[in-house]
């Protein structure tokens, strides 16, 4: 079994680095997971954004978190970006391949996948 | 829902709404049948919450006036020759022993048969989501186990986060690994 032995080697690699990381992240990636959100198939959209933040190297700006239902269950999978002095983003109907497409175009470079989100999509 | 470990999930998360510091999740499968037990130690639920959550129409969330996650458990449970049952004891009734147990039980062999699906990442969403709290998770195959306890690994990394990604990949690795050595020794 992967030992805690290994653990603890991840812990010592990491103990610098959280220090750098609190307080830092100013924009917010927040996955719908209730039930709608998760029979929709939220799941694999969660765990696409948390590997390609980290991917990307954005883990020091960007936060991946779940949420409740937002009330737009047949819209789900449903993701909203959060940034420090912009207005909200919502992303409908996302995948994992979607996912990944934000965190590069949206997260990385700056610019709204509008095609994805609840104004644009059909 | 297309996977068991979907609902399992999605319940759990109950269990966090619930003030929980600890949840566990204990499958435990034979030839024929497939037992899932989610017990928690939070607030527990009065005895008529208890009876409602299996109604569709019953939910806590203030968005809307239904709540599906307990109901298609046990439909999941039902549809296959399966049951589901659920106990809770509030901190009032037991100030030491609170919180809920959910037990659901499938006939495996059934035609209607949710497949369990893929379990670690239910694990391992559940930590990322929820890295302040503990989960233990127990799956018997047989005579075998694969069990995964946050307890242990919070001892280990200290303050440092359980949901920092390599502590999440570690997790996920931790997991397939012990099924895969399901059915070598």
């Amino acid at each position: 079994m992967k030992s805690l032995a290994e653990l603890k080697a991840i812990k010592d690699r990491m103990k610098d680095k959280v220090v750098l990381r609190e307080g830092t992240g100013n924009v917010r990636v927040v996955v719908g997971m209730a039930t709608c959100g998760i029979a929709a198939g939220a799941r694999p959209v969660l765990n696409a954004f948390v590997e390609a933040v980290n991917k990307e190297g954005l883990t020091d700006k960007v936060t991946v978190t779940q949420t409740g239902c937002v009330g737009l269950c047949q819209l789900e999978p449903l993701v909203e970006i959060y940034e420090a002095g912009k207005e909200k983003v919502t992303y409908i109907k996302m995948t994992a391949e979607k996912a990944q497409t934000v965190v590069e175009k949206h997260l990385k470079g700056g610019n709204i996948v509008t095609e994805f989100t609840v104004a644009e999509a059909k | 829902m297309k996977e068991l470990s979907l609902n399992i999930l999605d319940v759990a998360e109950n269990s966090v709404k619930a003030g929980a510091d600890l949840t566990e999740i204990i499958i435990d499968e034979t030839a024929q049948e497939l037992t899932l037990t989610i017990r928690d130690n939070g607030c527990g639920m009065s005895d008529e919450v208890e009876r409602a959550v299996t109604n569709p129409f019953y939910t806590t969330r203030t968005t809307r006036k239904v709540g599906l996650g307990v109901p298609l458990l046990k439909l999941a449970a039902e549809q296959c020759g399966g049951s589901l049952t659920i106990e809770s004891k509030t901190s009032l009734e037991s100030p030491t022993k609170h919180g809920t147990t959910l037990v659901a039980t499938f006939n495996k062999e059934h035609i209607d048969f949710t497949p369990l699906g893929d379990v670690v990442s239910t694990i391992q969403t559940l930590i990322q989501g929820h890295p302040e709290i503990d989960f233990l998770f127990v799956h018997s195959i047989g005579t075998e186990r694969v069990t995964l306890d946050t307890r242990e690994m919070r001892e280990v990394l200290g303050d440092l986060p359980l949901n920092s990604y390599e502590v999440i990949l570690w997790v996920r690795e931790a997991l397939l690994e012990q099924y895969a050595q399901i059915g070598k020794s």
